[in-house]
């Protein structure tokens, strides 16, 4: 089998601070990761993987040069190879552009049994990416996997994540996954393979290498503009009821009924 | 120093791991019980950590001196005791196979150690001798194809756990001092093998220590480790290896008091403001920063001269080992000053980091044998 693994290197944002004059993210000395639902799709690639010899891990990611650094650690997390999409043609991707562009690599590629992505990526939180590549390369997708059950005769049995259960589902391959963190625990690197990883060579490739022309990628080829964004206002304090408990209950039931909650 | 981006990958690695699997539980338990925990072991030696400097063809991982200390740095950070699991396979019971072992032995003693399937300690001191390790009084007596041993070894880290024994031993008694030692590997089944009781340390609890007693144990001759009578040079070289990683155990100790001293520094208000914002506290948080910077460039410096396999090395990691443990016991110190009487409590870190720092000083050679080496390459 071949496993493609979709991922993106993404500011920690646990560590992003608000600028408090600005409302801006401060981006400056932010670390860089690799986004936490796609180490959940990379780990369920290799996991796979190493249940049915023989098969192979690709990871693909669209990004800055610097995005080769997040690639080494998919490496050595286990991924066999590892392509990274990068150009000036391709910045300023909206992910309509974004797909686009990784559908077009990863036709490069070639064959694929299953792609596998993380749900959404913690910068853009759009989600949409893994849904607009599956519809480019005319396959299948399943969105918010929790289960990978059963791979089987030319299907996958997953076990898609809803709000208050989840929906099983069987579906044909070549198909596109896409993880949420309850899918698995990513595995640790180790420091072999980290030695590894840093002797093995990350293909780079173009608008050129994967045949798009230059204003059918990256900003030129995006539909959405950022019009403005901004930090809601605090919520305010909110007010602390005292007295004894009854007395407390008795008006939290009256301001609710007020705002006709209850 | 500035790393490179394989190096800032281990350091992720092993810091992601320690902070994630180095539970309070666990370390509560560890200091409590004074007991080895296998678990935790497996799961580090699944990382890789127990080979981490050993060649690919033995079972390690194959990195470098560079990425050894940035490792044991970072798990001493979170726990200086569990940075003994890591380095007993790496440095005192690798090396000294790494360093005379023939392919045989190589094959057989260190894939699994290195794998951390099996542990390998070194046994040196005896209850007589410690920083004068020459005057060792175990013996190995020739008797056909085998070896007889006797004596008494002290002080062996992780001998009640042990699968296999690097001894030391006086093959030749003509011989005075360090000549006429010989290594040997000494599995820890062999009849005459039997351990004392275990130590009950100040620190570092959770990795057990005891003496290991020697009565007429044979060991096959091809388990004598290295050319007959020169064991004392192996058991040198391996010392000068894990000089450099009691240097980088006791800069990430230092780190660790660092942190938490600025922690409580910010946290704690007395008449009527931070500590922090007390010259006496702030300015001993600036010496506390300066020296551990110090001691780090010592022992990466060291980690890359071993690296390059400089003449320069042994003095080098007998300079970080020196300075970086005396730094920790300081930095020990001032974290505990800081913290006033909570730091004198077992709820607060800083008392367990106090007692961890103090053998910093005192294990694979003392402080003044590191003077002894380092004036001594001066003077000669």
């Amino acid at each position: 089998m071949r496993i493609i693994v979709c991922a993106k290197q993404v500011p920690d944002t646990n560590e992003v601070k608000i600028d408090p004059v600005k409302g801006t993210l401060i981006r400056e000395g932010v670390p860089s990761i690799l986004n936490p639902d796609d180490a959940n799709a990379l780990e369920a690639a290799l996991t796979i993987r190493d249940q049915n010899p023989g098969s192979t891990v690709s990871v693909i990611s669209m990004g800055p040069p610097q995005a080769m650094y997040m690639l080494r650690e998919c490496l050595a997390m286990g991924a066999d190879d590892a392509y990274l999409l990068s150009s000036r043609a391709f910045g300023g991707a909206d992910t309509c552009a974004t797909s686009t562009t990784l559908a077009a690599g990863i036709r490069k590629l070639g064959k694929f049994d299953l792609i596998i992505g993380g749900r959404q990526a913690i910068d853009g939180d759009t989600a949409q990416v893994g849904p607009q590549l599956a519809q480019r390369l005319g396959i299948p997708v399943v969105t918010y996997v929790q289960k990978i059950r059963e791979i089987k005769d030319g299907k996958v049995i997953v076990e898609r994540q809803l709000e208050d259960g989840f929906e099983v589902i069987e579906v044909k391959m070549p198909c596109m996954l896409t993880a949420v963190k309850e899918l698995n625990t990513p595995r640790y690197m180790t420091i072999g393979r980290i030695e590894e990883a840093f002797t093995k060579t990350i293909t780079v490739w173009n608008e050129n290498d994967v045949g798009l022309r230059p204003e059918s990628c990256g900003l030129k080829a995006s539909p959405t503009q950022v019009m403005r964004s901004f930090t809601p206002p605090p919520k305010g304090k909110g007010e602390m009821l005292t007295g004894t408990i009854p007395e407390m209950a008795a008006a939290l039931v009256k301001k609710l009924s007020e705002k006709h909650v209850i | 120093m500035i790393f490179s981006e394989k190096h800032q990958l281990i350091r992720k690695l092993v810091r992601e791991f320690a902070e994630k699997e180095f539970t309070q539980e666990l370390l509560d338990r560890l200091d409590e019980t004074g007991e080895f925990d296998w678990e935790i072991f497996r799961k580090m030696a699944a990382a890789g950590f127990t080979g981490t400097k050993i060649p690919k063809e033995y079972g390690g991982q194959g990195s470098d001196y560079l990425s050894y200390v940035i490792m044991m740095e970072e798990l001493a950070r979170v726990s200086p005791v569990l940075s003994i699991y890591a380095n007993t396979s790496n440095s005192l019971g690798g090396g000294p196979l790494l360093f005379s072992g023939t392919e045989e032995q190589l094959q057989k003693y260190l894939v699994p150690t290195a794998k951390g399937e099996k542990i390998m300690v070194f046994a040196l001191t005896e209850p007589g001798a410690g920083s004068d390790a020459g005057s060792i009084t175990t013996t190995a007596v020739p008797d056909g194809d085998y070896f007889i041993l006797n004596g008494r070894k002290t002080f062996i880290s992780g001998a009640p756990v042990a699968d296999y024994c690097i001894v030391y031993a006086r093959t030749d008694l003509t011989q005075k001092g360090s000549r006429g030692i010989s290594a040997f590997i000494v599995d820890m089944k062999l009849p005459g093998v039997s351990l004392g009781k275990d130590e009950n340390k100040m620190g570092i609890r959770g990795y057990p220590t005891c003496d290991v007693i020697l009565e007429d144990v044979r060991v096959h001759k091809s388990d004598l480790l290295g050319e007959l009578n020169k064991g004392f040079q192996n058991a040198m070289k391996t010392l000068d290896g894990g000089r450099l990683g009691v240097a980088a155990q006791s800069c990430g100790i230092g780190q660790a008091c660092l942190d938490e001293a600025v922690k409580y520094a910010k946290e704690r208000k007395q008449f009527g403001r931070r500590i922090a914002d007390f010259q006496g506290i702030s300015f001993m948080i600036a010496d506390m920063a300066a020296e551990l910077a110090a001691a780090k460039e010592l022992t990466y410096n060291a980690a890359i001269l071993k690296d390059q396999n400089s003449k320069d090395a042994p003095v080098a990691c007998s300079m970080a080992k020196y300075f970086a443990s005396e730094m920790c016991n300081r930095l020990a110190y001032k974290a505990v000053q800081i913290h006033g009487g909570y730091g004198y409590i077992k709820d607060y870190r800083v008392e367990r980091l106090y007692r961890d720092a103090r053998i910093m000083t005192i294990y694979e050679g003392t402080s003044q044998v590191q003077q002894m080496v380092i004036s001594g390459s001066l003077l000669k």
